[in-house]
């Protein structure tokens, strides 16, 4: 019993930290009807970028994220300016396309920098824990997962409280009622996908500091990611988030209780009764037209 | 249309005659390039060309890395003193991303597109096997240092040489040693963790038997798809056994992340040891946090820098020359390598010629000097006399701790608690 409360609150915690990096991609999608499958790369970016500040600089991994984050948020911007606003027809299917081979151009990029050793952000917090009813919940999962809901609250806000989010949520409703209504919508979609990228740079921090990775370390998060954003609805926040927690949730525990082999499957079959369910996802479409 | 060749019947058969005569041509053309070039006696001043797959991503890229660094150490070495059989080597590397499908593509670009004369072995079990029924086909010599899992041996290839020492019982001395400690200090439990691989399980599978055999009780035991990329349900369920003794059937990226997992939950077993993962040196090192959390951490391999063998000191030193760094930092995926060009090289010196067919003759019959140690094959391909060894993080250093007649330091047990 103790091992399946373990295997549920690490669940909980490592979820956070996917929501992170699913959060961008999903904002990206509801607004601009792209899928950015360079998203896993652009996490694994923010996670060299993080280790560079600390390697070269000791700048500490969470004060670093003031500076990854910004820089993260510019080069989103720029993606979208030379990448994406030039599409203008079949834009979902052609994005695809655009973003596999800049997906490509970065991977290759960091691996001739870094090589294909594997590399792991350190500081006191990645080792050290705390004991908590008998087992020990490590710190940097825990400060992970406060990152998550720090960021997330923020980007809550910012969606829902302000005016530029009011055009943000107004261009996710229907991109050309927005425009006819004055919205810029490309510089909505423009400063959304720097968001996106800016969540991808927090995320690749928390993925750097509990996990090993190098430049391949992308395919298997871009996989996860997708499916998280697909369970919980694409364009959601809130699905985002309830998914990442979930998926990693049931895939922990049927480790656990089961065996290893199984925890992916688990996951996908429940994914797919809940499609077959509702096809929008967890909170999908329903959460959007409730705006 | 049918009935159009019937009424023309010389027509039809000139053109079945002019396909026939076609078709005995292609064949001849490809029957002598698929066997590569013979002594290379026609243009003896070109290079020779070697395929060779390396993982430059995926799940075995430091391996992959490493592995290449080998290559290209014992090619730099023998160009330097005139080539092989005059002829200066040239290497033609391709990535396989760990991948088995790209891994079977490249070895058939090599022979087919590129017309390599020669092609070695990838990185790792899983990958060797297919790669070398691909050579098998066209009649290749394929001489491998990183694939020693026994289903590579199973699969009744006669153009397979594995330079490296089989894996199944590289865990014997270490469990001999478990079993010989007294009573009072003896492991009662163990636990095991592995991969669903070809390398890892069986490596794993055999000592936990000889350890249950012995008496120590198995409180833990998971196989895992070599696709996990999160380990902590497997590590949380090995530190929640209390296991005395760990076994892990890991890579480098596994070996990592339960070292940390171990760290974090403040686990310290007796003695842990794993198949692979802490032989990669600084590439292991690293991600944990430094040499020092790697005290006590033992695993086995074929070789290590102090070793007195063939070429090796000289191999270390160019390694040094080339790549920087400190000897204990040198992977043993180099060595692996750099062992397979040496067995190449005796063999093509001996009987002065790079024509596969002679080769595979050559290498069933013959015995041969590398870093590792003396090679010689059996029918299957394995390497009969290769040695393995028992290593062990010492003090920031890799030391051999098993057996004793090959020992420089004796094992330190139990594993002191982690930094």
């Amino acid at each position: 019993m103790g091992l399946i409360i373990e295997a549920i609150v690490t669940g909980i915690l490592t979820g956070g930290v996917y929501a992170l990096m699913s959060s961008g991609l999903t904002l990206i999608f509801g607004v601009m009807d792209i899928i950015n499958i360079a998203q896993g790369i652009l996490v694994i970016l923010g996670a060299y970028l993080s280790y560079v500040l600390q390697q070269q600089l000791h700048i500490d991994l969470f004060l670093g994220l003031l500076i990854t984050m910004p820089v993260m948020f510019g080069f989103g911007v720029l993606i979208e300016f030379v990448f994406i606003r030039p599409l203008k027809r079949d834009r979902t299917m052609l994005s695809l396309l655009v973003m596999y081979g800049l997906a490509l151009v970065i991977e290759g990029v960091l691996n001739l920098i870094f090589s294909a050793d594997l590399v792991q952000l350190q500081g006191w917090y990645t080792t050290a824990s705390f004991n908590v009813a008998g087992f020990y919940l490590s710190y940097i999962y825990v400060f992970g997962f406060l990152l998550a809901v720090v960021l997330l609250a923020g980007l809550y806000w910012l969606v829902y409280r302000t005016k530029f989010g009011f055009s943000l949520r107004a261009s996710m409703q229907n991109r050309v009622a927005a425009e006819l209504i004055g919205i810029d919508v490309e510089r909505v979609s423009a400063i959304t996908f720097g968001i996106g990228i800016a969540l991808a740079a927090a995320g690749g921090m928390a993925f750097g500091a509990t996990n090993a990775f190098d430049a391949a370390s992308s395919y298997d998060l871009i996989s996860r990611v997708l499916a998280i954003i697909i369970f919980g609805g694409m364009g959601s926040l809130s699905g985002a988030l309830i998914a990442s927690v979930g998926m990693l949730v049931v895939e922990d525990v049927t480790s656990v209780v089961w065996s290893p082999v199984w925890a992916s499957t688990v996951f996908f079959i429940l994914l797919v009764i809940i499609l077959v369910v509702r096809p929008q996802g967890l909170l999908g479409q329903a959460e959007v037209r409730k705006q | 249309m049918i009935g159009r060749y019937l009424s023309r019947p010389r027509t039809f058969l000139n053109s079945i005659c002019v396909l026939i005569v076609a078709l005995v041509a292609l064949s001849a053309c490809g029957s002598s390039t698929t066997n590569g070039s013979s002594s290379g006696s026609n243009q003896p001043k070109t290079p020779i060309k070697i395929g060779i797959s390396v993982s430059l991503s995926g799940d075995f890229s430091a391996d992959g890395k490493a592995e290449q660094e080998g290559y290209e150490l014992w090619a730099k070495e023998i160009n330097k003193s005139g080539g092989l059989l005059g002829r200066q080597v040239q290497l033609d590397f391709a990535s396989d991303a760990s991948s088995t499908t790209q891994v079977v593509t490249n070895y058939q670009k090599f022979i087919t597109v590129d017309h390599d004369d020669l092609v070695l072995g990838p990185y790792s079990t899983l990958l060797t096997k297919p790669a070398s029924v691909v050579a098998s086909r066209y009649g290749y010599a394929f001489i491998e240092g990183s694939g020693g899992g026994p289903s590579v041996f199973t699969q009744g290839l006669t153009n397979l040489f594995a330079v490296s020492s089989p894996v199944v019982s590289q865990l014997n001395d270490f469990t001999s040693y478990i079993l010989s400690l007294p009573p009072s200090q003896r492991p009662t439990t163990a636990a095991y963790a592995t991969e669903d691989d070809p390398f890892t399980q069986p490596m794993i599978d055999t000592a936990k038997a000889a350890l249950e055999q012995g008496g120590i009780k198995t409180v833990f035991y998971k196989v895992y798809p070599a696709e996990t990329t999160d380990y902590t349900p497997i590590a949380q369920g090995v530190i929640a056994a209390h296991a005395q003794l760990v076994v892990l059937g890991s890579m480098l990226p596994d070996a990592i992340a339960y070292v940390q997992a171990f760290r974090q939950q403040h686990y310290n077993p007796e003695a842990l040891v794993a198949s692979a993962g802490p032989d990669q040196g600084s590439s292991f090192t690293g991600p944990i946090g430094g040499s020092n959390v790697a005290e006590g951490i033992y695993f086995p391999n074929g070789w290590y820098p102090g070793l007195k063998t063939f070429q090796n000191q000289q191999m270390v030193q160019d390694y040094i020359a080339t790549y920087g760094g400190t000897a204990d930092q040198i992977s043993a995926d180099t060595a692996e390598a750099f062992s397979v060009g040496q067995v190449l090289e005796e063999a093509a010196n001996k009987i002065h010629s790079i024509d596969n067919a002679k080769l595979i003759a050559e290498l069933h019959s013959d015995t041969f000097q590398t870093v590792q140690g003396p090679a010689k094959f059996n029918e299957q391909g394995e390497n009969t006399v290769a040695e393995t060894a028992i290593f062990q993080w010492q003090q920031g250093n890799v030391v051999p701790v098993l057996p004793p007649d090959q020992a420089t330091a004796t094992p330190e047990f139990p594993k002191p608690n982690w930094p």
